[in-house]
């Protein structure tokens, strides 16, 4: 047998949610383990490092910032992968996945933005810019809340998953038109005096650091998801048992 | 096709005015912002081609949610499911009907309103083109969020908020449009001929999107 048809197998080997509940039963400990590890040593590094000459001590609100903002686009990447699996392969865990994946992803889009605004005070001298980049994070947020509050309004979780991943589709097409347009908005009313976030901060002593907490934070989703996908499968096993029982004891009565 | 054209457009005409109520919600919409800053003319000019924009964007958004809503009521919209002809084409010309029959009202309208924000005249001419050619991209994008949201008992609300953030593009450039056409130094063509084809990808991604979300959501 050759190799992908194999990996294909496996896949499809996991949308049998009992095999899924036994592998994250056995992974998750690790992956957690691996995580604090990494955030040990990655908030070690974080607190050693020398403060930038310009930023003070406050060029560390980066070593938080940059992971959760990186992290709030990769976890839609994960929920627009999820809303294909749903669609095209109907894979039974991939709506259980994305609907796990938007309360994370809206919590890390949430840090990325609280991080952001306490990072600009100091810096900027303002808690807000309507900024390419901040309005378009801030426009992910409010998608992702939109998202669950599309997913509580429905009463059936296949259907409520089936229409969230075209809505989730939608919207993956629309982040690059938002990032870039409202870049090219601003390069017409924004002065030009603002702060560039990606400038003076990447050398090989703030890019240590920062890469041990990205791959820290991108454990940390990952044991999050992997947990909440668990809570959602058993979530959901609970809900046919009551049924089961309600409508079995409305039989007997 | 064109009888479907047709009997949407009676349908809203007829209907209890669908398309007035949206103007008038514009209007006062755009009636209500010099209460709220002020009734300084300089600064409503300025900020004359914002407000219309988003009052248009605010009305059109409005009636989105009756867009499938009343055909799910009355069991029409298994009919047109079971069409020979593909959904994906008959959304299409729904939000046409929709858009003839709401849009193109506030379209209409809005050289009156710039009027009352003391615009000139390239800017109400910007504006009213502007409109012209994105009301329909928020149409289309927004039978997407009217499809998703019809199986739901109060779908209305939540159809603006998924489709207001999906709407910020049009926005942007709209606006942009209608400020490079007043200052001088910036192009009026770039961010128009760019309106524009915002407003043909939706006219794509909108349609085949709501046709997706009506399928999933019937069964």
């Amino acid at each position: 047998m050759s190799e992908p048809s194999l990996a294909i197998r496996k896949f499809s080997d996991l949308a049998n949610p009992t095999r899924f509940l036994a592998l994250v039963a056995t992974v998750w400990p690790w992956l957690a383990g691996l995580t604090l590890c990494l955030f040990a040593v990655g908030l070690y590094l974080s607190f050693t490092t020398v403060g930038d000459y310009q930023q003070g001590e406050t060029v560390r609100i980066m070593y938080v910032h940059v992971p959760a903002a990186w992290l709030s686009m990769m976890c839609y990447t994960v929920m627009a992968l999820s809303a294909l699996g749903t669609l095209v392969w109907r894979h039974p865990l991939a709506d259980v996945s994305a609907k796990a994946a938007a309360p994370i992803g809206a919590c890390f889009t949430l840090v990325a933005l609280i991080t952001g605004s306490l990072w600009g005070k100091p810096m900027w001298g303002t808690w807000w810019v309507w900024d390419a980049r901040l309005t378009s994070v801030f426009v992910l947020f409010l998608m992702y809340l939109g998202l669950i509050a599309l997913n509580r309004a429905m009463d059936e979780p296949t259907r409520a998953a089936k229409v969230s991943a075209v809505l989730i589709l939608v919207g993956f097409v629309n982040i690059p038109i938002i990032k870039f347009s409202v870049e090219w908005w601003n390069t017409l009313h924004q002065p030009a005096s603002v702060i560039r976030m990606d400038g003076p901060t990447i050398s090989g002593e703030f890019l240590r650091p920062l890469l041990v907490m990205a791959v820290a934070f991108t454990l940390l989703f990952f044991t999050l998801h992997i947990l909440a996908m668990r809570n959602e499968i058993l979530r959901r096993r609970i809900a046919v048992l009551r049924r089961h029982a309600a409508r079995s004891a409305g039989g007997a009565a | 096709m064109i009888a479907l054209l047709a009997r949407d457009l009676k349908l809203s005409v007829r209907a209890g005015g669908g398309a007035l109520i949206g103007v008038l919600f514009f209007m006062t919409v755009v009636a209500v912002i010099p209460f709220g800053v002020g009734p300084d003319l300089n600064l409503l000019s300025r900020i004359g081609p914002a407000i219309l924009w988003i009052g248009a964007l605010l009305a059109s958004l409005l009636g989105l949610d009756r867009l499938f809503q009343a055909e799910r009521e009355d069991g029409s919209l298994d009919l047109l499911l079971m069409q020979e002809t593909p959904l994906v084409l008959t959304v299409f010309v729904k939000c046409v009907a929709h858009w003839v029959a709401t849009g193109l009202p506030l379209v209409i309208a809005s050289p009156l309103l710039g009027l009352f924000m003391n615009m000139d005249e390239v800017a109400i001419g910007a504006t009213t083109l502007t409109l012209l050619a994105g009301t329909p991209a928020i149409t289309f994008i927004g039978a997407a969020g009217a499809a998703i949201a019809v199986a739901l008992p109060r779908g209305g609300l939540l159809v603006s908020i998924l489709v207001l953030p999906l709407a910020i593009p049009v926005l942007i450039f709209g606006v942009s449009a209608v400020y490079a056409a007043i200052q001088d130094p910036a192009p009026f063509l770039p961010p128009f001929l760019i309106l524009i084809a915002i407003n043909l990808f939706f006219a794509v991604l909108g349609p085949v999107a709501a046709a997706a979300a009506l399928r999933l959501s019937s069964d």
